[in-house]
């Protein structure tokens, strides 16, 4: 199965969320894992840990994969206390 | 597929197109219910009530803004009855704060207290930003101090649901956010907020509670009535947060993630994670009174938004204070009976909350004149709502105006109270108090004199020693008075009658005896709450021997004195292993967890009564030494669980200061005694692991030591 990967930008909230969850849904919609790199990641919004989340649910219904990748310190720390970290695998 | 089977696109509302612009937003008159605001399509509806408001003005905000960027009024088709409301469609409502401005009449003396250049608080608000980091000084000239968001009401519960552990397997642990985690040794990453208590759910696992109490967790402000301490010039916060600024929302303060507004998403993820734990997540609440105090207060919310409506007013329009705070909740006016209902309701459902403890709840009981009520519709409605039907519902059955109602407050068979009674009799028998035995006697079997009557049985009676408001535990057994000077009162406030004694010499000491008559006495009062029937609660920290410098009323400490100590742990090791074993100890004999009070009599014909007092003679509860000796037994054939019965329990307390024997009462043939504590050994010999403890010698007579308890666990050794 293919995989591919989409790269976040620096911040990941409600001005730039219906793009990114657009694109993510494009790759899960032909079929194929996806790595979301958030390497260039430092900021994610309420908004944004819903949009990787209902990816996840999106891509396990579809019987896919959805990694992340490269998450900063920062954005870890807000899905751990959160919650939102319990969903995810790492690649 | 067969048509009409399943839908496979989405249907597309017809009403969620505008109908009116203002300044470029896009309208439409919104729906009355619910109150608040609320997500719906591409549109946020907001809805607020106010029954004597003449117009009211929607403000809103880009988020952190000084200055509102729109002010919307409501035209008069957005109005239904005493509701404003309307949708504002396209709004990146990530980045919007709201709040209201209402007009009204300004006339005091007929209750009304209108001000339109207030910008007011949704009462409805779930969640509110302002004061995000704990500490971080406000900007006061602000004009609008605690700002309301929209809420993302999405979170992903999985399978997870209330647990509805049956009330009287309760072990309850009274705690505070802050103070739970943000002193010395806590160990934590994230000190002083839900994720820090996340972080020690295997603390709480291995001291083996089943529930969390938390102290206020709605949205408060710990700079109200913020000063230095005019001892030592340390600041003075409000840390408690009895004092409401929102009914609906976290306090975002208490979230590692409040600088984000995530704290909804932080605190769910706590209860989630207790509740996986098997920890229920009970809330003290404050529905008595709000932040916005008496006449001289700031203008929040209620004042503003329907000041007759939301207090209690005398007959003049100043404010009653049942509270002690300055105001009072109008908690019997209908509308505010409803939002006190829909609050509890929202956070059963939306936070999977198992249970609330009311503060000062016989203040729900008064009428909107303040006179006590016999049927009082609020405590009535909650003791009957259909979301609640399951939610553990927990009085503190008393007011600051005078009224105590321990067990007398309206129950309907569903309410709980704090027992104050307990607390009292307790401590005064640690104290070899030489009155108090028959009253202990009541409270060890679940307060029959209190609850019987009204069929209510054990589980309505929360059993406590010590609680947030007054000394911890270790402090009880060492200060004769109490020491707030920190305060800044001149040590006027806090409890005068604490029941309390140093062991000889007031604060702490060198003295290796009066260190270990202390330890001995903490392990007493912990003893006598874990053998009572009814539900403990444990103030947390004690079981570590937490102390608070003798401040009985730490309030607004935050800082060493009221935060645990958690190097505590290892100074007091022998007092945390005897909490753990202890509690394991209730959890595995069902025969001290009865539901309803006890017959004293043999109804089953097993051989012994189910419960039976004894005193140092077997079978003779008159025999001892000035009411400072007792003992008891529990059949464990009266307490089965699939079949199997538990075994017996006999207790034998002695608080003279002198040794006392007691002769034991005989066991079924094939039975012998087993020794599970003795306060009066030192650790380790002080308590077994449950299960394992080991045969006594002597099968007629124990030696009780001085200011001791012994239990006895009686069962067949195969």
């Amino acid at each position: 199965m293919n995989t591919e990967t989409y790269k976040l930008g620096e911040e990941l909230d409600s001005f730039n969320h219906e793009q990114v969850q657009k694109e993510i849904l494009t790759i899960l919609e032909k079929g194929c894992d996806a790595v979301l790199d958030m390497t260039a990641c430092k900021y994610i919004s309420s908004t944004g840990l819903r949009v990787l989340l209902y990816s996840k649910k999106v891509a396990a219904s579809k019987g896919l994969k959805l990694y992340l990748k490269g998450v900063s310190d920062e954005v870890k720390d807000i899905m751990d206390v959160t919650g939102f970290n319990n969903f995810f695998d790492y690649a | 597929m067969s048509r009409g089977s399943i839908i496979s696109s989405i249907m597309h509302r017809v009403d969620l197109f505008p109908t009116h612009e203002y300044q470029g937003l896009k309208l439409r008159p919104g729906r009355p219910y619910p109150f608040g605001a609320m997500v719906i399509g591409n549109a946020v509806n907001f809805s607020v009530y106010s029954r004597y408001a003449t117009d009211c003005t929607l403000v809103l905000f880009h988020n952190r803004e000084e200055k509102p960027f729109i002010e919307i009024p409501f035209f008069k088709e957005f109005r239904l009855g005493n509701v404003f409301s309307m949708m504002v469609f396209d709004l990146d409502y990530e980045n919007i704060e709201y709040g209201y401005r209402m007009d009204g009449p300004f006339l005091p003396a007929e209750g009304h207290r209108f001000d339109k250049s207030k910008i007011l608080l949704d009462p409805y608000a779930k969640l509110i930003v302002g004061r995000d980091v704990w500490g971080k000084q406000p900007n006061l000239d602000n004009i609008y101090q605690y700002r309301a968001r929209v809420v993302f009401d999405d979170f992903d519960w999985e399978n997870d649901l209330p647990l509805e552990t049956p009330v009287n397997d309760l072990i309850v642990y009274e705690m505070h956010v802050r103070n739970f985690t943000c002193g010395a040794g806590s160990g934590v990453k994230h000190k002083g907020t839900f994720a820090g208590i996340v972080e020690k759910i295997p603390y709480l696992k291995e001291l083996g509670v089943n529930c969390v109490e938390l102290m206020p967790i709605h949205e408060f402000d710990e700079f109200e009535n913020f000063r230095p301490s005019p001892v030592d010039g340390h600041p003075l916060y409000n840390l408690w947060g009895y004092s409401n600024v929102g009914f609906f929302a976290p306090k975002a303060a208490y979230a590692s993630s409040g600088r984000f507004s995530m704290q909804v998403d932080e605190l769910k993820n706590l209860v989630k994670r207790l509740h996986a734990n098997g920890i229920e997540v009970m809330l003290d609440v404050v529905f008595n009174h709000t932040a916005e105090g008496d006449q001289r207060g700031p203008y929040i919310s209620y004042r503003g938004i329907d000041n007759k409506t939301y207090y209690m007013l005398t007959p003049d329009g100043g404010y009653f204070n049942f509270s002690g705070c300055g105001n009072t909740l109008n908690c019997n006016n209908p509308n505010v009976r409803d939002m006190i209902v829909e609050s509890l309701r929202y956070w059963v459902t939306d936070y999977h909350i198992d249970g609330f403890r009311f503060d000062l709840a016989a203040i729900l009981g008064r009428d909107q004149n303040g006179n006590p009520m016999s049927n009082p519709p609020l405590l009535e409605s909650l003791a009957h709502d259909p979301v609640l039907g399951k939610t553990k519902l927990i009085a503190e059955a008393w007011d600051a105006g005078g009224l105590y109602q321990v067990g007398s407050f309206p129950s309907w068979g569903r309410w709980a109270e704090w027992n104050g009674k307990f607390r009292d009799s307790i401590r005064r028998f640690l104290k070899s108090d030489e009155g108090v035995l028959g009253d202990v006697k009541e409270r060890i079997i679940g307060s029959p004199d209190l609850y019987a009557s009204q069929g209510r049985g054990v589980k309505a009676s929360v059993n406590f020693v010590t609680a947030h408001d007054g000394f911890t535990l270790m402090d009880l057994v060492s200060y004769n008075d109490k020491h707030n000077e920190a305060n800044g009162e001149d040590n006027r406030d806090g409890e005068n009658h604490n029941n309390s004694w140093n062991c000889g010499c007031e604060g702490p000491t060198d003295d290796a005896d009066i260190n270990a008559r202390r330890h001995r006495q903490v392990k007493n009062a912990i003893t006598l709450l874990m053998v009572s029937q009814g539900i403990p609660m444990v103030l947390s920290g004690d079981e570590m021997g937490n102390s608070q410098q003798g401040n009985n009323n730490a309030y607004c400490q935050d800082n060493e004195i009221a935060w645990l100590d958690w190097n505590d742990l290892e100074k007091n090791a022998d007092i945390f292993r005897y909490f753990k074993q202890i509690i394991q100890f209730r959890r595995q004999h069902k025969v001290l967890r009865y539901d309803e009070h006890l017959t004293h009599s043999d109804y089953r014909n097993l051989g012994y009564p189910d419960f039976s007092w004894h005193g140092v003679k077997a079978w003779q509860p008159e025999s001892g030494h000035h009411n400072l000796t007792a003992a008891f037994m529990l059949n464990g054939r009266y307490a089965e669980t699939d079949g199997v019965p538990d075994d017996f329990i006999y207790v034998a307390m002695n608080m003279h200061w002198e040794m006392h024997g007691f002769e034991l009462p005989q066991l079924p043939e094939g039975m012998a005694w087993h020794v599970f504590a003795n306060t009066g050994m030192e650790a380790p010999a002080d308590i077994a692991e449950p299960g394992k403890e080991p045969l006594i010698d002597s099968q007629k007579e124990i030696l009780v030591g001085p200011r001791s308890i012994i239990i006895l666990v009686g069962r067949s050794d195969k």
